[in-house]
């Protein structure tokens, strides 16, 4: 599983909270990260994408070690759960920026973020602002982005958490459909127990900053024998 | 003793400065108060005059006033580019001539006239004021005919003076004082302090809160009423003439050792006890002329107050006790 | 999240600026200090220096406590009604006083306040025998609070609008009372500020002097930057007027640590960025408090500014603003507060920048914190330096190399510079900050930096702040006299110098004309500074 995600033997200490992560997550697959709130999703997350440098061990992400790299240097694409675009900017220029920091564009170029845009039901978009948009529509301009970057990982820290209930299914198959397209490695924080049956083939659980259990999707629905993770799937 | 660091800058900009001058107009470098050479001050015209008889550039540099203007020469010391300094007063003639920077300058300067005969060889007198309380007509109709009376009168009807720490004027009020009540200045301020409104950093200050209307009387010159007199047609700003007598307050000039330009510099002063230059100090720089003008002064002039007496300290004295004064003056101020 | 080359950069441009303010600062005392006069005066703590120094502080206390009070329900009012007629007006008329020289509003205040002014006028027709005097402790608060309390009031103001739109939303819906709306949400964000302003405020008092020998009404009113003043141009005592100096640094640091010992909350708003409304505040009693807050802030602003353009009106303005004096005053100025407002700026920026690198290390060791703490107390203190000390030893320093004149303006532009440093880190810092917040992560994970990053991400959403920090230091820069009175020759006259040049020639007619344009000007300024203030903020 070299392809994968590696976190090897990592600690981090952010002000009194510890945390320990040692785990190797499948390439190709889409893996939910879930946990109590505090618990260190978002640290672990951060720890992939680069926003957080561990004190000890090794982060590789396929096969790649990217420990000391910055985030814009990792193979990876983010998607947060609010201000994913900047808000001054064009939605053209929001995802231009994810292929070109400098903004240097050849035609291709373009056609592609037009053809993002058209694949995430945003098509025509282009000139739009970011603050005439709904909710929905931001964080399907979002994944465009996710998309045309082309890069083998997908992070998405809580992307829907701020949508309503029918969005989040539509976002989802949308999620999963993309997902089947470009093949990459997906890491999704979530702490919607349903959302874990829906997108993921994979989830880890996390408590007080240490993983409590790694396992298929299947599997870890039905896991009751680890009190905190049964609290979590009753929800 | 000055660092190295300035030693060494020095040398660099000695270095520096060596490649040779253009030189083909001799420039005669003058430094005064700025209020001289601005655009309604004597400065303008006297370049003009100056600079038809001379083939020479008249060039001026104006510091805040006579204070700053000795400071500068101080700071700038050996190296100054002035040739001339114009607008020290009486006060300060002490400690111009304990810089050393000064020289005398040889000349027969006996028709600059002013009164207590104040004369000196290295600076010459080139005009004067008395000092003077002046006050508003339409605010006050019994002004005090004396320092006494200024004393004693009315603490309703208030002054604006200057501090004697930050101005000329300021330190005129204090040694007038001084003059008048000697042992007693302390007691005199303490019943003046009373008619004081406010006492201002200079002259400027305390003069615009006067024609503001906020205080009916300023601490001031015998001049100042010719201001108004002569530009604004108006007698309601007059001064009010102490029995006692008046300060003065003599202005004069001097020329610098180090002047490049010595023979220009000499010429220089002879114009300023001549007609031609002291006929444009009545009506630009509001003070008497040290010398007797080619036409006689504005009618205005004769309506001024005629001291008659005059004060005038010593300037050793002057700079030998200004400190201890001025902390007897602060104290007596700050009384509750 | 900054890059490895971008925290250094970052380290780099905090150590540049902490260095050149500190060189600049420390050639002046060096090249003062070695001046030797032989006539220092041996005693420094005399009973006189330690009653102005007694002075000094109370008047400063006094002054900074009032201004902050009188400016809170102001801000507060404003802050609840984000939509009224003239509000942007009255937003521009509080960055006025900033920017006229003290005499010219010390002057403006007592044609209202003063023994012949429109409230004693008033107060004698109604029976009262004797006229109110300002003069003395009084006048310098009141001054001081004219001055002060809209710089207060704005800095208040920013605070309370960068609260999150939702914050509204929520209390509205919890049916939140005026009085709880206060106490839990605008006193907490007021109590984060107001440590930083009363400290801005306290240095701008503690160092006052004309305003306080004007109205002191005599030298029991008396400022250590006074005695500063007075050994270096009356005295020329250097030793003096740096022991003096140190003292009042000394001084006025204790109180800001003081004051900084204060508990403030962590600034945790998370904000959508939705335009403001507000929801509260629809009830009689409290649309009546508000109206009265501004009305009565308005009073206080407008009226001695309107006795300021009546006095100037009587002037023949037009042949003031056409005279070639003027107009060579006026570019003077122009490009003394230009320079030096982009170089507050500039240096703000690299300040931020630094004090940001250190944020962004994960565990910033004991130097790093030092230096982050000295990057931003440098950047206040400045203010405490006088510029009279500043500009005298410049002048020793560069008169080895020519005539000082050429280098005068530079060196005005960088003094004032100093001064408006800590203004425009107030309206930049907290600006930056945010605006870091919303798109640190998105830019590091894109890997948007450097000249991409400043022109598309940082320029677009900066700019407003950026314009508001020019104006306010071209303002001040515009408005100040003391740094030029140092150097002043016939090439270097500034708009407040020729103000003070026409009244010490008995002009005071033209003074007073010169004042209401320059007046003008810092309006134009502010307008500048605050356009696009309507426009709503969009996410």
């Amino acid at each position: 599983m070299t392809d994968g995600i590696t976190l090897n033997k990592v600690e981090l200490k952010l002000g009194t909270k510890e945390f320990r992560f040692d785990c190797a997550l499948p390439a190709g697959a889409v893996t939910a990260i879930t946990g109590p709130s505090g618990s260190g999703k978002s640290t672990f997350l951060n720890l992939v994408a680069g926003f957080e440098t561990p004190d000890r061990g090794r982060i590789l992400i396929a096969g790649e070690d990217v420990t000391e790299k910055h985030p814009s240097e990792r193979p990876v694409s983010l998607v947060f759960q609010d201000n994913n675009l900047f808000a001054h900017l064009n939605l053209a220029t929001n995802i231009g920026l994810g292929i070109s920091p400098s903004l240097k564009l050849s035609g291709s170029d373009r056609a592609a973020i037009s053809q993002a845009l058209e694949r995430v039901g945003l098509s025509g978009f282009e000139k739009r602002t970011p603050g005439t948009l709904s909710g929905g529509e931001r964080q399907r301009a979002a994944f465009a982005r996710a998309l045309v970057r082309k890069k083998p990982v997908l992070l998405m820290d809580e992307p829907f958490a701020a949508l309503d209930p029918g969005l989040r299914l539509s976002m989802a198959s949308l999620l999963i459909e993309l997902h089947r397209e470009t093949g990459n490695t997906v890491l999704v924080v979530t702490h919607d127990p349903d959302e874990v049956g829906r997108l993921a083939n994979h989830a880890i659980f996390i408590d007080h900053g240490q993983i409590l259990l790694q396992a298929p999707a299947e599997e870890f629905l039905a896991r009751r024998d680890i009190p905190t993770l049964a609290e979590f799937l009753s929800g | 003793m000055r660092s190295t660091i300035l030693s060494i800058f020095a040398a660099a900009a000695a270095l520096s400065l060596s490649a040779p001058a253009e030189a083909q107009q001799k420039t005669l470098t003058v430094y005064t108060y700025e209020s001289f050479i601005s655009d309604w001050g004597p400065g303008p015209k006297v370049k003009e005059t100056f600079e038809k008889t001379c083939a020479c550039k008249l060039n001026f540099v104006g510091v805040a006033d006579g204070v700053a203007l000795l400071t500068r020469l101080k700071l700038e010391g050996k190296g100054t580019d002035a040739d001339i300094a114009l607008g020290l007063d009486t006060n300060l003639i002490s400690e111009a001539k304990a810089t050393g920077l000064f020289e005398p300058h040889g000349l027969d300067v006996s028709a600059a006239k002013v009164p207590g005969n104040y004369s000196d060889d290295t600076f010459i007198p080139y005009d004067y004021g008395h000092f003077a309380v002046v006050y508003d007509t339409q605010a006050m109709k019994n002004p005090p005919k004396s320092l006494k009376e200024l004393v004693d009168g009315d603490p309703a009807q208030k002054i604006a003076i200057e501090d004697p720490r930050t101005s000329t004027p300021g330190l005129g009020l204090l040694l007038w004082v001084k003059s008048v009540y000697g042992d007693q200045a302390p007691e005199a301020w303490a019943k003046l302090r009373k008619r004081v409104l406010t006492v201002t950093p200079g002259w400027s200050e305390a003069y615009g809160l006067f024609t503001k209307g906020e205080v009916p009387m300023v601490f001031s010159y015998t001049t100042s009423p010719a201001y108004h007199m002569v530009e604004e047609k108006t007698d309601r700003y007059q001064a009010t003439s102490f029995s006692e007598g008046h300060y003065i307050q003599i202005e004069v000039a001097g020329m610098l050792k180090g002047a490049n330009e010595k023979d220009l510099a000499k010429q220089f002063l002879k114009f300023m006890v001549s007609p031609a230059f002291q006929d444009i100090i009545p009506t630009t720089n509001w003070m008497m002329p040290a010398v007797k003008t080619s036409q006689p002064l504005p009618d205005a002039f004769n309506k001024l107050v005629q001291p008659t007496k005059t004060f005038l300290m010593g300037s050793d004295e002057v700079a030998k006790n200004r400190q201890a004064w001025i902390d007897e003056w602060l104290t007596a101020m700050s009384l509750n | 999240m900054l890059t490895r080359a971008e925290r250094r950069r970052g380290i780099g441009w905090g150590l540049l600026s902490i260095a050149g303010i500190a060189l600049f600062v420390g050639i002046a005392v060096a090249a003062l200090l070695s001046w030797d006069t032989g006539n220092t005066q041996s005693r420094l703590f005399t009973a006189y220096t330690w009653r102005i120094l007694r002075f000094t502080l109370l008047q400063a206390v006094l002054s900074t406590l009032l201004s902050v009070v009188f400016a809170l329900p102001v801000a507060l009012a404003l802050a609840r009604r984000p939509r009224f007629p003239g509000r942007v007006w009255f937003i521009r008329l509080m960055a006025l006083p900033m920017g006229l020289p003290v005499l010219i509003g010390a002057l403006g205040l007592i044609g209202i306040w003063g023994r012949q002014g429109v409230m004693n006028s008033l107060l004698l027709k109604l029976g009262l025998e004797q006229p109110v005097s300002i003069y003395g402790l009084s006048g310098i608060l009141l001054a001081h609070v004219f001055f002060n309390l809209p710089l207060a009031a704005r800095l208040l103001l920013a605070a309370l609008e960068r609260l999150p739109a939702e914050y509204w939303l929520l209390s509205s819906s919890l049916g939140m009372k005026p009085l709880s709306v206060f106490r839990f949400i605008e006193w907490p964000v007021a109590r984060r500020v107001i440590p930083g302003i009363a400290g801005l405020i306290f240095m701008l008092c503690a160092t006052s002097f004309t305003l306080v020998l004007v109205l002191g009404g005599g030298p029991a009113a008396t400022t250590l930057e006074v005695a500063i003043y007075q050994s270096l141009r009356f005295d020329f005592d250097p030793p003096r007027a740096i022991a003096l100096s140190l003292l009042q640094i000394g001084m006025t640091a204790l109180i800001l640590i003081a004051i900084s010992l204060f508990p403030t909350p962590d600034d945790a708003g998370i904000t959508a960025g939705r335009a403001t409304r507000r929801f509260d505040g629809r009830t009689l009693p409290a649309r009546l408090w508000d109206v009265l807050a501004i009305l009565l802030a308005t009073t206080f602003l407008i009226l001695p500014l309107t006795s300021i353009v009546v006095a100037g009106a009587q002037a023949n303005l037009w042949n003031l603003a056409t005279s070639p004096a003027f107009l060579r005053a006026a570019w003077t100025s122009f490009t003394i507060a230009l320079s030096a407002g982009l170089l507050a700026v500039l240096t703000s920026l690299a300040i931020i920048a630094g004090r940001g690198a250190i944020v962004d290390m994960k565990r910033p060791g004991g130097t790093a914190r030092a230096f982050s703490v000295s990057l931003g107390g440098m950047s206040s203190l400045v203010l405490l330096i006088p510029p009279v000390v500043l500009g005298t030893g410049w002048f020793l320093m560069l008169r080895p190399f020519g005539d000082v004149a050429r280098f005068a303006p530079a060196l005005v532009a960088i003094i004032n510079m100093l001064m408006a440093l800590p203004f425009v880190m107030r309206v930049l810092a907290p600006a930056v900050e945010t605006h870091r917040k919303r798109t640190g992560r998105l830019s590091a994970s894109l890997g948007v930096s450097g000249f991409s990053r400043v022109w598309r991400i940082d320029l677009p959403v900066l700019a407003r702040p950026l314009l508001t920090a020019l104006s306010f230091a071209m303002a001040l820069s515009l408005g100040d006299l003391g740094a030029v009175a140092l150097f002043g020759s016939n090439d270097l006259t500034t708009l407040p110098w020729l103000v003070y040049s026409r009244l010490s020639s008995y002009r005071t007619n033209d003074a007073d004309g010169l004042a209401l344009i320059l007046g003008i000007i810092c309006l134009a300024l502010t307008v500048i500074g605050t356009a696009g203030r309507k426009e709503t903020s969009h996410d």
